[in-house]
């Protein structure tokens, strides 16, 4: 009994500042939302003392197009953006590390090491890459990269796609791209991809590790091409992973900040802006809390629909495992 | 490189299936893609002011110039900032955040996995919770209470976020990690009449040395690396951390690419040295972090 009281007297410390810093600072969060503090005066208590304005801040969020749908859809187009291409590239070198290569330690650590910088450094870099006047067109346009372009972007038939990368900001096929509101986000998509595409290798790779070898073998016997055993078989035994991997790079891209900050900072004019981005400006530069409290509980709600769900399968996993 | 590649195989195998040929073909190209930025970066980063304004950034430098190097760590203008004073800063607030966090985390996930209580599970959820936030949910509240603490704009602030909001990621590993102790070696010592504390000391922490190794690395590449938090708990240079100072660094060299480079490469470098060093136990953090994957 005493040593049940030191077990959970150990965990206090833990539990309390969760209660504190995690769960009532949501739920600050959520009270200065619905209160009138949009003005420069700091707080002389721990709690906002301005009048109550219901649902105000939401109502002005909504109606600012910056924010509403600009903001909201360039994330979600962000987010589609960096898992999908993330996972197609992750999945891709996954698969080809897994038959046996020479090198193979190599290769796994060349594609991990973005994961140890930082977005910011990922973005200073990327940012001199993108660049329409220094970076990679100066490389490719001289192999013809630019004509290329040029003719793609002229093919009648594709005009209908060009129009819709084009409004949604990720049309990467345009020359100016960081410098283009037409390109700009999905520059963005491909400096991040480089970050976390190893991320997805690397727990693919332990998935498919983690699959016995006979499994595969007995699909040889069948007469299985390795294709198949990858499309049929082994892929679809890692589904456990998939939704794992998509979470974590959806709760990575849902907040996204320091990337869009030290690239574009949501430029050309608003063509890369995200919530993130708003919130900072609102509150640190305008001073419109209660206006930026609305956006931090409109994010919290986004990755709550998505983490939520996924935490609860994982531990219930854990309780049945 | 694929050449050399190919001929080492074909010594070991007489066929070279065009099969193979392709894999590896995939994988030099995209090794080559993935080292595009850091080519960028260290050739940059050599190149002396003449050549910033008459190269692009795909050209080999002339000299290994270390100018660019000298002028990101202290910038030759005054008050333009610069990446030496924010290392020192990022040292200061990041190893004593890793230490905390870590023990803070060991005796957390040392106790959820074999001092299990009724509830054990429910805390546990309580805490992970606080992992899958987007940090902006908190922020405001955070520098709120942190100005009425004194300690806005301060190492010790960004320390102490840093700490707590680790709780959850290092409480999580520990945990995983404690799963796998025997729980025979721990009732035997029960048995002995050892205590909950006597077992930590004497059995637990003596096993948790790659534990904390791994815990450790995660910790130091996350805080070193953090940028929200660094860029709105502080203000002023004495005490921004690393990524603000290159941050800073960039907006007030806006053409100098060479510098930029130079400065991204020096802030990497601790994180980098760690990486190349520990990749095997960075992976591992990496896997430990997404729950049981």
């Amino acid at each position: 009994m005493r040593t049940r009281l030191l077990a959970i007297g150990l965990l206090l410390p833990a539990v309390a500042a969760s209660l504190v810093f995690v769960y009532g600072f949501i739920a600050w969060t959520g009270y200065a939302s619905l209160t009138g503090w949009n003005q420069i005066r700091r707080l002389r208590n721990f709690l906002p003392d301005f009048p109550l304005v219901g649902l105000d801040n939401y109502r002005s969020l909504f109606s600012t197009p910056r924010f509403w749908p600009n903001d909201v859809v360039n994330n979600a187009v962000f987010t589609v953006g960096f898992v999908a291409l993330c996972l197609a590239v992750g999945l891709l070198l996954a698969v080809l590390l897994d038959q046996r290569i020479r090198g193979e330690a190599f290769f796994r650590n060349l594609f991990l090491l973005p994961m140890s910088l930082s977005f910011v450094v990922t973005g200073t870099i990327w940012s001199w890459i993108l660049n329409p006047n220094t970076g990679i067109n100066q490389l490719l346009d001289p192999l013809g990269l630019g004509a290329f372009r040029h003719t793609l972007l002229g093919l009648p038939f594709l005009s209908p796609l060009w129009q819709v990368l084009d409004a949604l900001h990720v049309n990467i096929v345009r020359p100016g791209l960081t410098a283009d509101p037409r390109a700009a986000l999905g520059t963005i998509v491909i400096a991040a991809a480089w970050q976390m595409s190893g991320f997805v290798m690397a727990m693919f790779l332990a998935g498919l590790r983690g699959i016995s070898d006979e499994i595969r073998e007995a699909a040889r016997m069948d007469g299985a091409s390795e294709v198949q055993i990858y499309r049929h078989i082994l892929i679809p035994l890692l589904r456990p992973v998939l939704v794992s991997v998509v979470v974590l790079l959806g709760y990575v891209s849902l907040k996204i900040f320091d990337l869009v900050f030290v690239t574009t900072r949501g430029g050309p004019g608003v063509s890369s802006d995200v919530p993130s981005i708003f919130l900072f400006d609102s509150a640190f530069k305008s001073n419109q809390w209660g206006l930026g409290a609305a956006v931090a509980v409109v994010m919290l709600l986004a990755t709550a629909v998505v983490v939520l769900p996924y935490l609860r399968w994982q531990l219930h996993q854990e309780q049945r495992g | 490189m694929s050449a050399a590649r190919s001929s080492a195989r074909g010594r070991r195998r007489v066929t070279l299936r065009p099969s193979r040929l392709l894999i590896y073909g995939l994988l030099v190209l995209f090794a080559i893609g993935f080292l595009v930025p850091v080519y960028v970066a260290v050739v940059g980063s050599f190149k002396t002011l003449r050549e910033v304004n008459t190269t692009s950034i795909w050209t080999l430098p002339a000299s290994l110039d270390l100018g660019a190097w000298r002028s990101a760590l202290v910038p030759p203008l005054q008050n333009s900032g610069g990446i030496a004073s924010g290392l020192i800063n990022s040292l200061t607030m990041t190893i004593p955040a890793v230490i905390v966090s870590s023990i803070w985390g060991s005796i957390n996930g040392y106790v959820l996995s074999k001092w299990r209580f009724p509830g054990a599970d429910a805390v546990f959820a309580l805490l992970l919770f606080g992992m899958f936030i987007p940090y902006q949910a908190i922020l405001i509240p955070l520098v709120n209470l942190l100005e009425q603490l004194g300690l806005y704009d301060s190492l010790a602030g960004l320390a102490i976020t840093h700490i707590v909001y680790g709780i959850p990621i290092t409480t999580l590993i520990f945990r995983n990690y404690y799963a796998s102790i025997p729980s025979d070696l721990i009732e035997a010592a029960r048995v002995d009449g050892a205590g909950l504390v006597a077992i930590y000391r004497r059995i637990i922490l003596p096993l948790s040395v790659p534990g904390f190794v791994v815990v450790g690395i995660w910790q130091f590449t996350n805080i070193w690396n953090e940028f929200l938090f660094a860029v709105t708990l502080t203000s002023a240079p004495s005490s921004q951390p690393v990524t603000v100072a290159l941050q800073n660094l960039a907006g007030s060299f806006a053409a100098l690419y060479n510098v930029q480079m130079a400065g991204a490469l020096i802030s990497a470098l601790p994180t980098l040295l760690v990486y190349v060093l520990l990749s095997r136990y960075f992976i591992r953090g990496l896997l430990a972090g997404s729950l049981k994957g």
